[in-house]
């Protein structure tokens, strides 16, 4: 569907719409989402603008629904999940007027409800807290008499003189409270200390946690009572009481007083249960059905608060009759632009239709490509190397193919393979259910659920390439090696090893990968080893000459012919040259030199191509033996002179040909040289200082230069994390291979034990990090090796004004 | 009865339907002498005929053939009391 060859086209258009019209336009513009509204309004503070009272109106409808929301998490009522379609559209004016007031109506009863909730629960506490000093304080009481009896009896006959102190003193008096455990301590020791010890001190721990009135977290409380002589004490035990957050409660200290006043308090808090019981039912019924609704409330509140806010941007015009607003449209969806702001006026029955025309500019349009499920990770792993300026050449197109391929080059196993290709399709199938989990490290792995599909595919395509199964081989087409060895021979005790020449003991091609029988090979890894290498530079060179030449469709797309011949050429001839004919000799040492000849083109004399090609540069050379040659063809000296010659001329001629051209080019226009700094907003344009351009070509070439260099040699991971793979084998034979060591059927049990051991090892170590590693330098060479060769990434994402991003992104909050 | 938990049981699941199957392939591979699995095998240095390789070298495929098998079968006594554990853990959330 989408063009992802380069972005789309963008219009910059500008938008008129009647007053009237203008919120339903701008909610069915935000229902379609493909308008990015710039701000024409800039210079004005975000007070001073003419829908400022509205989008404080929607502040505030969300702060109560904020309010509302909180109160439903408090008591944990389940808000119902909205599905896709019974969302609602943006409420329209009167819509607007009924919800604010619904809205408000709620969040007053509410917010009243809490408070006269609040002010009951602390009433209900207080009166059982009187109850606990009531029913507790019984005990003090009938010792309180006896001690008031021992004092009075005492000091009568000692000391007749003190009779008015002495009733005075015998009228014990006693304060009686609650205080949380924790303070009772210090409390205990602070009365003591104001009293100088003359304060009789009683307590009962109150069973069971009790609600603490400021946190509301459940602490241990014990009732107190202190007794004491003496109105000045009094109010000192009062002032220590409040200073200790004690509650002090009246109690009577008759006995049938008591009685009396419990039976009371009980009568009252059996009332209070009541009120409690009933005001929570009614709350409750309050927040359920606004549970029902507010999905949709904060949904309406916060479309409207986005319609606002882009009308905000708006200019309006002097006569005030109309607004007028500037956007960027993909210039496909011109036609969907127009179709909604003739729904939009048909709806508010306005006399003048809205209307946008498309105008000219000279600025970067935003960057768009339309991208599907299946595209949109791709263009997400080049997005977040630099958003493509506007129509440039879209790496992601290739990448959707070469990143899964170069990913599995170095993955390549088929096992391994296996396991990505089911997670990844189990990812897909159930696509619709897993969308919903909002789990940051799992979104990363679904979001990319196609990309591992392909990686998946590709390493079960290269694990049978390179034979690969959890690093065992397998004998399919059957092996094209025969024995040529009599049994003698093999039996022969001397012997420790047999060697296998290809002249002799090969009779056909294996039709498909790696023959099985390297397997077994000693010199396995050394054989792999050339082979991979060569062929991750022969990869690395292709993905390279590729990337320069995507370069040439840039320059022809911007129109900049004469960079065709000034840099595309000499880039790619000196890429061609050096590595382009390294790759050539490797293809001709592999065809020209077998073991089926004797003399110069043996396998023993075969030269060692990165030995030739390091002579080719220096101009060295290198003593062979005879019969063997130090070249593989007849001239190759020579060409190879050429070749250099060449590749060194593209240097300079990459280095001076543009800042040349451009000079003769300002010569023959004859236009007045260019101020210093008048930078035009397009990077090194052709407006800018000499000096600068100079700097700015000597930079890129030397850049290119040593990047060919170091980028092939980059290409080499290809084959080191081929070799970390390699572990595969190693873990094959330190953990599951154990298990079939033992002659008897107790390897059975232990084949269990060490599977499991080993399929762990395997998903956890090989397949996750491996994968994960290999992931990361596809990526890398990607970005650096690939793009750099033509990607310039300087432009910005078109982001529309789309309410389905904007619920997104306040969902995710 | 619940002994483990959701994610231990779909764990559980997966490693013993990945065991059942490849053990099974591989219990086959061992019965008919595959060469890619001989390094496996408990073989000595050093044999003193041809025929006393060969019988060693079968008698140690056959039994770890055997063994795999055996494994494979405790696999699937590891996929009942898996799938019955995730059956009883599934329950459990959906009541």
């Amino acid at each position: 569907m989408g063009d992802m060859f380069r972005s789309e086209k963008m219009a910059l258009c500008q938008l008129f719409i009647q007053p009237e019209a203008a919120y339903a336009s701008i909610a069915e513009l935000g229902e379609s989402g493909c308008v990015q509204f710039r701000d024409l309004n800039d210079e004005v503070s975000a007070f001073q603008r003419k829908y400022v009272t509205e989008v404080r109106r929607c502040d505030d409808m969300e702060r109560r629904l904020r309010y509302v929301e909180s109160e439903m998490k408090k008591d944990e009522v389940d808000v119902p999940v909205l599905k896709a379609e019974e969302e609602p559209s943006a409420p329209n004016p009167r819509e607007a007027v009924d919800l604010e007031a619904q809205l408000e109506k709620t969040d007053n009863e509410l917010r009243e409800m809490s408070a006269n909730g609040a002010s009951l629960a602390a009433n209900f506490r207080h009166m059982q807290e009187l109850k606990s000093v009531l029913v507790n304080t019984e005990g003090f009481f009938s010792d309180q008499e006896v001690i008031n009896l021992d004092s009075n009896r005492r000091l009568d006959p000692e000391d007749p003189a003190q009779a008015p102190g002495a009733a005075q003193r015998g009228q014990l008096a006693f304060v009686a409270g609650v205080i949380k455990l924790e303070r009772f301590f210090s409390f205990e020791r602070m009365l003591w200390r104001i009293s100088r010890g003359n304060i009789f001190l009683r307590r009962a721990d109150i069973d069971g946690l009790v609600e603490d009135e400021e946190t509301g977290r459940p602490v241990l409380k014990t009732v107190f009572v202190a007794f004491f002589q003496g109105e000045q004490l009094k109010q000192r035990i009062k002032k220590v009481c409040t200073g200790y957050h004690a509650a002090v409660y009246p109690c009577p200290s008759a006995h049938a007083e008591r009685l009396e006043m419990i039976k009371d308090v009980n009568v009252r808090l059996e009332d209070l249960k009541l009120v409690l019981s009933q005001s929570a039912d009614h709350r409750s019924r309050v927040l359920n059905s606004a549970s029902k609704h507010l999905p949709r409330w904060s949904i309406m509140v916060r479309k409207m608060k986005a319609i606002y806010h882009i009308l905000n941007f708006f200019n309006p015009d002097v006569t005030g009759k109309c607004l007028i607003g500037e956007g960027w449209v993909p210039t496909n969806d011109i036609a969907t632009v127009q179709e909604a702001l003739a729904r939009a006026s048909k709806v508010s029955e306005s006399s003048i239709p809205a209307f946008m025309n498309v105008i000219e500019t000279n600025e970067m349009p935003p960057t768009y490509t339309r991208t599907n499920k299946f595209t949109n990770g791709f263009q997400n792993l080049v997005d977040s190397y630099g958003m493509a300026s506007y129509r440039e050449v879209n790496p992601a197109l290739y990448a959707c193919i070469t990143f899964p391929f170069l990913f599995a080059v170095m993955f390549g196993d088929l096992g391994h393979g296996l396991i990505l290709l089911l997670f990844a399709s189990w990812l897909i199938i159930k696509e619709k259910q897993l969308a919903s989990i909002k789990e940051e490290i799992f979104n990363i792995f679904f979001g990319g659920r196609y990309i591992i599909l392909l990686m998946g595919i590709f390493s079960i395509y290269t694990g049978f390439i390179y034979n690969d199964v959890f690093s065992k081989s397998m004998n399919i087409f059957g092996s094209a090696w025969h024995m040529n060895y009599t049994r003698d021979t093999v039996e022969d005790a001397s012997l420790k090893y047999i060697t296998l020449r290809p002249n002799d003991t090969v009779y056909k091609t294996y039709p498909f990968g790696m023959d099985p029988i390297w397997q077994l090979a000693d010199n396995k890894i050394i054989f792999l080893n050339t082979f991979k290498m060569k062929l991750s530079i022969i990869v690395g060179v292709v993905h390279m000459i590729f990337g320069v030449t995507m370069s040439v469709v840039n320059f022809a797309y911007y129109k900049k012919y004469a960079s065709i011949f000034l840099e595309f050429l000499p880039q790619v001839l000196f890429l061609m040259l050096l590595f382009g004919y390294m790759v050539f000799m490797m293809f001709f040492k592999w065809v020209t030199y077998n073991d089926t000849v004797e003399g110069p083109l043996s396998p023993a004399c075969a030269p060692s191509i990165l030995i030739l090609f390091i002579n080719m540069i220096l101009q060295g050379s290198q003593d062979t033996p005879e019969p063997c040659k130090e070249f593989m063809f007849e001239g190759q000296k020579s060409i190879q002179q050429v070749f250099v010659v060449i590749a060194i001329i593209c240097i300079p001629w990459m280095l001076l040909g543009k800042p040349l051209y451009i000079l003769l080019k300002r010569k023959i226009s004859g236009a007045p040289p260019p101020k210093p700094q008048g930078g035009g907003g397009e990077g090194h344009g052709d407006d800018d200082a000499m000096g600068e351009i100079f700097i700015h070509q000597a930079i890129h070439t030397i850049e290119y230069v040593l990047s060919t260099v170091s980028h092939t040699a980059s290409y080499l991971r290809l084959w080191a994390l081929w070799h970390a793979t390699q572990l595969s084998e190693v873990l094959w034979n330190m953990v599951f291979s154990m298990g079939f060591k033992y002659d008897s059927y107790i390897g059975g049990a232990l084949i269990y034990v060490f599977f499991g051991a080993w399929a762990l090892l395997t998903v956890g170590i090989l397949v996750l990090i491996e994968g994960l590693s290999a992931f990361l330098h596809t990526l890398r060479l990607h970005w650096v090796e690939f793009m750099s060769k033509f990607y310039e990434g300087a432009g910005y994402a078109f982001e529309p004004f789309a309410f389905k991003t904007i619920l997104d992104v306040s969902e995710d909050d | 009865m619940k002994i483990c938990g959701p994610k231990l049981s779909l764990c559980g699941l997966i490693i013993s339907v990945w065991g059942i199957v490849q053990l099974v392939l591989m219990g086959l591979f061992f019965y008919i002498n595959s060469v890619a699995l001989i390094e496996d095998l408990p073989l000595e240095e050093k044999y003193n005929s041809l025929e006393e390789f060969y019988a060693a070298a079968n008698r140690a495929y056959n039994q770890n053939a055997y063994n795999c098998w055996i494994a494979a079968c405790i696999y699937v006594l590891t996929l009942l009391l898996s799938a019955q554990q995730f059956y009883m853990n599934s329950r459990v959330t959906a009541n």
